[in-house]
């Protein structure tokens, strides 16, 4: 997903031509000379890797519990569609924190971290893998003391309800968590699992593009521009395309 | 120790548009150029195909073509009585990388400043009296005049094909285009886009309520071109992933679509990529530029010996690199003395969003720059008497997408999750639409850049530190600006609506605009500029910023890029046909 950070040397790097050229520094270097015409070579485009279904990649099982149960309460199922859980939204975040986002790659993380106002954005030393380990951790605590010793999963819809709603205002407060910035951390990550392309792993089904009604990866509407007032008549696709399209066994 | 390499005539620093339009002109003469860019080469087959590059994910929230803050970022606070905090995740705003730099990026809006932008203190000065404007305001007048740049205006829009209605062709008002602009000497080279119904429902609106409303300047083009480069551009398909995206249909004008094919075929013209430039090098007189020393990927320091240096890097990259190599006096807020790092500026937009009755807008059928707008209020257009503030935008409603998510339009009230959230999401996204202004941000004495006194980059060297706020002036034009605009969103007869100011302090988290300007501005006197009016350095001769957005003395009230652009070919025509004969200062 990310060429500019990737250690791999470049395959492609130089392209021969009429030009005189040379090849900047060691073997290694992804520096490169180009000159002559357009640099160009097959297999060396970038996709997304599809998420793979499986076993948890980041969480443990009781994380991937309380996981799996909050987003289906973020995003509860009704008639209207699946909830975050059957979409996929804990997988997307499993994913995403086992990878490159969970470690704050490409971010600034140099020290010295100071306490900065809130119009200076994020100022913490801790990643979100990170966040989520101590935030889940600190969640489970105060549910086992709170509630006789239960799990988050264990709990009434309503009482999960109630939790999160805590955890949102920031009035239950957990050990060495703010709890707040916790809660709009799962939040956001949920609602990105959710509209996010499927090859992802959330919006399962193009769950919630249906919810809404936006068609996806497509790429032309030069002919719905100037039909106002009228229903987009396609259904959704993804980068990989509709699961109707693959030919079944 | 620097390895030194064979000497070239011109070595550019950033290969955006600034940098690829000065390579062309300038290899086009026969010079030998060199550009040095810190990011990778992209083009769109490769790096923003059709078959992906419509992720929202990966593009909009990771952000995967812009700068990576651990190569380089900046330091942030609203006032100097506040310790400056790194921006750890680019929000705010969104730099660009890589070949094509912010020219991959952008939505496509091209704008020329009016006229009366370009004499701005002397203008108001006369028309409002000599003391009218704040003391503290240091606005001025650039050092080129609209007249001057009209045909590198009208360079820049050939170059992208620019899809638009001319409303003012050399003198003469032009039904359906904007009323206020400048003259132009053409038509605009391809005819404008479609809209969809919210900009049909706007324009119904404001036409109701006296005000002229005409379609977005846009280089998504509407129809297929070719430009005078002989390079081809397709049509727009209104696939809704412009700004943040590159393009897959080659439909968004960018270096990779208007120049590269072209400037890649010159025999004289290398781009060196991931190599970052971290120092110009000045000889023992300090008056004049030797070359520049850069970093490849393998940590490998090198040294690039040029006769001329031109510093195409992104706007506050510009001002950087010019503190760090010593060139020019740094601007102290306290006396007011020194230039570089001076009256940067921003840009003060606002919102009105709406949910309509029984619409099916269609939000996802978008450009980056299709719209119908108004410009009555920008600017000078309209009498500033007794409002107590200057300045001012255009406003409007262009859908550039409604990507899920990041745009998810709820009635007020809402709760930000569980079942209430997602009926009301449901109900609400085919409905829901906001209308902008994009106004101007004009220049102060303690909106400032300098080099921050603790945070380091990857090479140890300090990071730029910018020190701004929104003032008075600006948040006064903003909520009046977005009176007017609530007025005719009422006569858009909403179900509900919501009208949002910009109100202080500027926040570095939220997405306004990149548009960040100033810091090594263009003037006609020394000691308010860095820059002669051929964005030619004062101190040393053989050293140009050609046109990025530091050269602008103050922010007006539309996006940069045309301006840009323009300047990039009017610094261009300045060194071809004016520096290369008597090499010096041409001013």
């Amino acid at each position: 997903m990310n060429r500019n950070t990737s250690s791999q040397p470049s395959r492609r790097f130089l392209l021969a031509s009429a030009t005189a050229f040379f090849f900047v520094g060691t073997g290694l270097a992804r520096a490169r000379t180009l000159g002559g015409s357009l640099p160009w070579e097959p297999g060396t485009a970038t996709p997304p890797t599809p998420v793979r279904p499986g076993p948890w990649l980041f969480f443990t099982a009781d994380e991937a519990a309380i996981v799996e149960a909050a987003v289906d309460r973020l995003i509860p199922p009704d008639n209207r569609g699946p909830g975050g859980k059957d979409a996929g939204c804990a997988v997307y975040i499993d994913r995403q924190l086992a990878g490159p986002y969970g470690r704050s790659e490409g971010l600034y993380t140099r020290p010295p971290f100071m306490a900065g106002a809130a119009t200076q954005g994020y100022q913490m030393p801790d990643a979100p893998a990170a966040r989520y380990r101590m935030g889940l951790r600190a969640l489970a605590d105060h549910i086992k003391s709170n509630f006789a010793g239960k799990s988050f999963r264990d709990l009434a819809p309503e009482d999960q309800d109630k939790v999160l709603k805590g955890l949102e205002s920031g009035s239950i407060a957990l050990k060495d968590v703010k709890s707040a910035d916790f809660f709009t951390l799962l939040l956001g990550n949920t609602q990105e699992g959710f509209f996010a392309d499927p090859i992802y792993g959330g919006n399962r089904d193009m769950a919630g593009w249906k919810l809404i009604g936006f068609p996806g990866a497509r790429y032309d509407y030069r002919d719905w521009v100037e039909r106002h007032n009228e229903a987009y008549p396609l259904p959704p696709v993804s980068i990989m395309g509709r699961s109707d399209w693959t030919v079944r066994e | 120790m620097a390895r030194k390499l064979p000497a070239k005539d011109v070595v550019i620093i950033g290969l955006g548009w600034t940098g690829s339009i000065l390579a062309y002109e300038l290899a086009k003469s026969g010079l030998n150029v060199v550009a040095i860019e810190r990011g990778p080469w992209r083009d769109t087959a490769t790096d923003f195909p059709p078959a992906y590059a419509q992720d929202e994910l990966r593009y909009a929230v990771r952000l995967d073509l812009f700068l990576r803050p651990d190569q380089q970022t900046m330091t942030f606070r609203n006032n100097a009585s506040q310790t400056a905090m790194p921006i750890r995740s680019f929000s705010g705003f969104l730099p660009g990388n890589g070949v094509g730099g912010a020219g991959v990026h952008w939505n496509g809006q091209t704008w020329r400043f009016l006229p009366t932008d370009f004499n701005i203190r002397s203008h108001l000065e006369e028309r409002y009296g000599k003391d009218a404007l704040p003391a503290d305001m240091t606005i001025q007048d650039w050092p080129v005049s609209y007249d001057e740049l009209e045909p590198y205006y009208d360079r820049f829009e050939k170059l992208c094909g620019t899809s638009g209605k001319a409303g003012n062709l050399r003198g003469q008002k032009q039904p359906g285009g904007n009323p206020f602009e400048g003259w132009r000497s053409s038509e605009y080279p391809t005819p404008p886009l479609k809209q969809g119904l919210g900009a049909t429902l706007f324009a119904e609106a404001a036409r109701k309520t006296g005000h002229s409303p005409f379609p977005q300047p846009a280089s998504n083009l509407s129809e297929a071109y070719v430009n005078p480069l002989g390079v081809k551009l397709g049509q727009c398909t209104y696939c809704g992933f412009c700004e943040r995206f590159g393009c897959g249909n080659y439909a968004k004008s960018s270096p990779q679509t208007c120049v590269l094919p072209a400037l890649m075929r010159f025999p004289n013209f290398s781009a060196r990529t991931e190599s970052e430039v971290t120092k110009i090098n000045l000889d023992s007189t300090g008056r004049r530029a030797t070359g520049v020393t850069y970093v490849d990927t393998s940590g490998e320091e090198w040294e690039q010996p040029a006769d001329i240096v031109l510093m195409c890097a992104f706007s506050f990259f510009n001002v950087q690199l010019m503190l760090l190599s010593g060139i020019g006096k740094p601007y102290d807020p306290q006396t007011g003395q020194g230039v570089v790092g001076r009256n940067y500026a921003y840009q003060t937009t606002s919102s009105v969003s709406l949910i309509l009755k029984d619409k099916i807008l269609n939000p996802f059928i978008a450009t980056g720059s299709h719209g119908m707008i108004i410009d009555d209020y920008n600017g000078d257009n309209f009498d500033h008497t007794g409002l107590g503030f200057f300045g001012g935008g255009y406003m409007g409603f262009g859908q550039t997408g409604a990507r899920p998510i990041q745009t998810r339009p709820v009635p007020k009230g809402t709760p930000k999750w569980g079942a209430e959230w997602k009926k009301a999401t449901a109900e609400t996204y085919q409905r829901g639409l906001s209308l902008a202004t994009h106004a101007s941000s004009y220049s102060y004495k303690d909106c400032y850049l300098d080099l921050d006194p603790t945070y380091k980059d990857r090479f140890g060297r300090p990071l730029l530190r910018m020190t701004f706020d929104f003032h008075d002036n600006e948040l006064k034009m903003s909520a009046f600006l977005t009176e007017r605009l609530a007025e005719i969103a009422k006569a858009m007869d909403p179900v509900e609506m919501t009208a949002s100011p910009r109100k202080g302090p500027y926040d570095s988290t939220i997405y306004q605009t990149t548009h960040n300007t100033g810091g090594t501005v263009m003037g006609a006197d020394p000691s308010t500029s860095v820059l002669n009016r051929y964005c030619q350095s004062w101190d040393v001769h053989n050293i140009f910023v050609p046109g990025g957005a530091s050269v602008f003395p103050q922010n007006h009230g539309y996006n940069p890029t045309d301006t840009v652009g323009a300047l990039a070919y009017w610094t261009a025509d300045a060194i071809r046909n004016r520096y290369l004969k008597n090499p010096g200062p041409l001013v």
